[in-house]
Order: C-alpha cells, then sequence, then structure tokens
C-alpha cells in the first residue's frame, strides 16, 4: 500500500481527539473544580474527591466491589466446569451447546434482567411455585442476592466462552501424556489443565469483573431504587441532583479502579502464562 | 438460559391463553416508535461507522509506529471504559458545546462507540495482508484510489463485514449509552423497556420478550445450519 494513505487516518484522528480525548478532559476537569454562583468562575478544588471520601460514599464503592466480587467469582465457579463439559462433547453438539449459552446475549440486556423480576418478584413465578407445596413467599426482590444473580445471569456467557476457547486450544496428548506418566485426574487438572486454561480465566475474570463493577442497570431493576453501586451513583450525579462536580469525581475514580484492574491482570497474564507456556511448549 | 422463556408466562398465576398483550404491544405507539428509531440508528450508524471505520483503519495501518500506538490506545478508551463513563463523557462534550439532546447526539453517540470495533476488527486482517498486491496494483498503473478499492477492501472483506455486525449488535442492544445522550421524546427500544421496568411490570413487556426471543431463535437455528453445511462442505 502506498504511504499516502495514511493520510485516511486523520481525519479520525481530529475525530477521536473531538470525542473521546476532550469528553474525557472534561471529567477530569469537572472532578477538580468547584462551582460558583457566576456560570463562568470556577475554581480548582480537591473537595470532590474528600467527598467521595465521605464513609457514606465510601461504603457504597466497598459494596460495588464485594458484589462485584461475588459475581465473578460464582461465574467463574459455574462457567469453568460448564465450559469444560462443553468441550468433552462431539463438535457438532458443542456448537449447539454454546449456542444455547450464548443465546440469551443476543436478547436485549434489559429484557433479560427484566425476565428476573418477573421470576423473583413477590407474586412471581419462583413463588407461586413455591407455594405450589406450601413453602414460601420468600422476598427475593431487592436484595443483595436478586442482583448478584442477575449479574451472574447477564454476564457468564463472558467467563465459558474464554474459558472454552482456552480449554479448546490445550493439546489432548499433554492431557494423555501427563496420564501416561501417572498422573491422578486431580494432578492432570491442576498441573496441566489449570495453568494452560489460565489466559482464559483471566479474560474472563477482566469481562465480568468489569461490567458487574461499573453496570446501574442491574441494581437499579433488581435491587430497587434504593439500592446503591457505584453506577447508580454516578447517574444520580448527573440526572438527579445535578451535581456534575462529584459524578465526575465517581467517575474518575471508576476509570482510575478499572485501568488499575487491567493492568493487575495483564501482568498476572503475561508473568503467568509466558513462564509456565514455556514450560510446556518450548518454542 | 432457558429461563428467558419464561417470561412468556405472565408473573404467577396463569389465568388462561390470550393474545390480548399482543395486540396491545402492537398498538402500543409508543414501543413501535422505540423499535423504529432502533432500527434506523443501528442501521445509519452501522454504515456511516462501517464506512470512517475500514478508511481509517487503512490509514492508522501505514501510521508510524508512535502515532499508531497514540491512535490504538486513544481507540481503545470507549472499548475498555465502563459504559457509563463514556456515556456521561459524551454527554458533557454535547451540553458544553450546547447542542441539543435528541436523535443526532443519539446517532453521533452510536458511531462514536462503533468505530473503534471496527477498527478492532479490521487491523488484524490489514496486518496479514501481503502488502505487495497494492503495490504491484498500483506499478500496473492504479491509482492508490483504485489499489484501495479493487485490491485492499476484497482482501479485507469479511473483516469488515464482522465489524459491521459488531457494530450492529451493539446500537441495537446498547442502552446506557443512549439513555445519556437522548432527548425530545427520542427513545429506544433499551430506554422504553427500562422506564417500563421502573413503572412496573406490564404484561406487554413480557409479550415483547417472547417475540425477540423467537426471533432470536430462528435467526440462530438458521444461522447454525447454514454454517453446519459449510463445514460439511468444506
Amino acid at each position: 500500500m502506498h504511504e499516502s494513505t495514511k493520510r485516511f487516518s486523520y481525519p479520525y484522528i481530529v475525530w477521536i481527539s473531538i470525542i473521546i480525548v476532550i469528553p474525557m478532559i472534561l471529567i477530569f476537569f469537572y472532578s477538580v473544580i468547584e462551582s460558583s454562583n457566576n456560570q463562568m468562575a470556577f475554581r480548582f478544588t480537591l473537595e470532590n474527591y474528600q467527598t467521595v471520601l465521605e464513609p457514606l460514599y465510601l461504603r457504597v464503592l466497598w459494596h460495588s466491589f464485594i458484589i462485584a466480587f461475588s459475581s465473578t467469582v460464582i461465574c467463574l465457579i459455574i462457567g469453568y466446569p460448564v465450559a469444560w463439559i462443553i468441550s468433552r462433547f462431539s463438535v457438532k453438539k458443542q456448537s449447539t451447546l454454546l449456542i444455547l449459552f450464548i443465546m440469551p446475549m443476543w436478547i436485549n440486556m434489559l429484557l433479560r434482567t427484566y425476565a428476573w423480576i418477573t421470576i423473583l418478584e413477590r407474586n412471581g413465578v419462583l413463588n407461586s411455585f413455591l407455594a405450589l407445596f406450601n413453602l414460601g413467599p420468600l422476598d427475593l426482590m431487592y436484595t443483595d442476592f436478586a442482583v448478584i444473580l442477575g449479574m451472574v445471569y447477564n454476564f457468564l456467557p463472558f467467563m465459558i466462552l474464554p474459558i472454552y476457547t482456552a480449554i479448546l486450544k490445550v493439546d489432548q496428548s499433554l492431557i494423555d501424556a501427563a496420564r501416561d506418566l501417572g498422573a491422578s485426574d486431580k494432578k492432570v487438572f491442576t498441573r496441566v489443565m489449570l495453568p494452560l486454561t489460565i489466559p482464559g480465566i483471566i479474560t474472563g475474570i477482566t469481562m465480568v469483573f468489569l461490567p458487574a463493577m461499573s453496570t446501574f442497570v442491574i441494581p437499579q431493576l433488581l435491587g430497587g431504587g434504593q439500592y446503591m453501586m457505584i453506577g447508580n451513583l454516578i447517574e444520580r450525579q448527573f440526572l438527579l441532583t445535578g451535581n456534575w462536580y462529584l459524578g465526575s469525581a465517581f467517575s474518575m475514580i471508576l476509570m482510575v479502579f478499572i485501568l488499575i484492574s487491567i493492568w493487575i491482570m495483564k501482568k498476572f497474564d503475561s508473568d503467568d502464562v509466558t513462564q509456565k507456556g514455556k514450560g510446556v511448549f518450548p518454542k | 438460559m432457558i429461563f428467558s422463556f419464561n417470561t412468556s408466562r405472565s408473573s404467577g398465576h396463569w389465568a388462561g391463553f390470550s393474545l390480548i398483550w399482543y395486540q396491545e404491544l402492537f398498538q402500543d405507539s409508543r414501543m413501535q416508535t422505540a423499535i423504529a428509531y432502533t432500527l434506523v440508528i443501528a442501521v445509519i450508524s452501522t454504515v456511516i461507522s462501517t464506512i470512517i471505520g475500514t478508511f481509517s483503519a487503512i490509514g492508522i495501518h501505514k501510521l508510524s509506529t508512535k502515532m499508531k500506538a497514540y491512535v490504538l490506545n486513544v481507540n481503545y478508551l470507549p472499548v475498555i471504559s465502563p459504559e457509563i463513563v463514556t456515556a456521561i463523557a459524551l454527554m458533557m462534550l454535547f451540553r458544553s458545546l450546547r447542542i441539543n439532546f435528541g436523535f443526532g447526539t443519539m446517532l453521533l453517540a452510536h458511531i462514536m462507540f462503533s468505530i473503534p470495533y471496527v477498527i478492532i476488527a479490521l487491523l488484524p486482517r490489514l496486518r496479514v495482508m501481503n502488502p505487495n498486491m497494492a503495490e504491484a496494483a498500483m506499478d500496473l498503473g492504479a491509482t492508490p484510489m483504485q489499489a484501495i478499492f479493487k485490491v485492499v477492501i476484497p482482501e479485507i472483506f469479511p473483516g469488515i463485514i464482522a465489524g459491521a455486525l459488531m457494530a450492529f449488535t451493539m446500537s441495537l442492544d446498547d442502552f446506557v449509552i443512549s439513555y445519556f445522550n437522548t432527548g425530545n421524546g427520542v427513545t429506544n427500544l433499551s430506554i422504553e423497556i427500562y422506564s417500563m421496568a421502573r413503572r412496573g411490570i406490564r404484561p406487554t413487556v413480557n409479550a415483547l420478550a417472547t417475540i425477540m426471543v423467537t426471533i432470536v431463535f430462528i435467526v440462530v437455528i438458521i444461522g447454525n445450519n447454514l454454517s453446519i453445511k459449510r463445514k460439511i462442505k468444506n
């Protein structure tokens, strides 16, 4: 290709500067200023960040982390065996099974979450079912349980897919070799399978944890109006109270949090896999 | 996954079979406008972002290493940052520029978050493409434009389709970014469902869910059969 084709990228560079870089700078800018009555006047301050550190908000941040973390762990506990089981079927069945698990992803996420309200609410499907056995009714809606359930349901495919891909990549002869050398099933799993599928696990964790941390739809619908995660806090600051300064500060915190987790996972990923990978595949 | 089929039953009690909610759904004008907006925005934003994305990717591919790293890092930002941050960032931009919220802002927002995916889908294709082919075309007298249209684009076409599909589904499914960047009564399907869910259970949503699940199911089955047939052929 001719060198001159690189000029095709110039309009895009201008575009991303306007529509990606400037807005990000705006968020940062708003997070460190304080308005005064005069529209144009402002002064720099760290007060917004001080507000974030108030116990009330810190508790919300901690709560978001715990909920996102639990959802990720549950996704991993369910996702790994599922990915494993899928990979044991014949190729044709595998694709059918995979589609069964991915299909919900093609249905609008709000509808999927909404479906859970129908199931969990007081007069919902689950309680009607329990009533047949004279059990319940259980108050499941508007609890941590409902929120975590919604997250696991929505994000599980993101855990299954990368792990499944990683499992498929594992050379069957390595497992056979381990068996021939006398490894037990448990050993085969912990010494061969698990290390080789770590890249998939890391990707899965990232792809579940990050959206779980920042979503505001699932907590809003399944946790109820008073339920707070960091996403809801940001939404409120912008749409309800109109405090852009505090909202921006929360966004900056969320952004930093996410960049740190991506960085940690990348590091984890490259450290672990390249070293162990080298041991297995001396290329 | 199969739970989503549960939605066809209105919550709890089964009072008999009726199509009344479907009827109501088809008469619900708000829902219809929302569906229309969703489709129109998805189609327009996919076409625009695929075209811009394709040319930009071809250009980015040729940039110097340093410049390329910068552009790609910025390009990744909307992909990795939480949707809500992208959404409020755009909202602040539009507000600062005093742009009226509505169809235009929503469309711009969709184009904005779609292009990075198109570019990400295309760059690996460009990397494995043989650069001599375009050179050869130009040695044989093709203008750079002709080389791009006759050689490069056919070569990376599968990537373009993949990118366009991704842009289309992302746009169809988007809630957060649309929610913050719309106004003037312009809504899409997700926003409509969200406001309905907040107002309380409406059986029309169940009807809508059933229809969507059915459509997805049919599309998936057809797609699956096609791909299996293709595999057998090969």
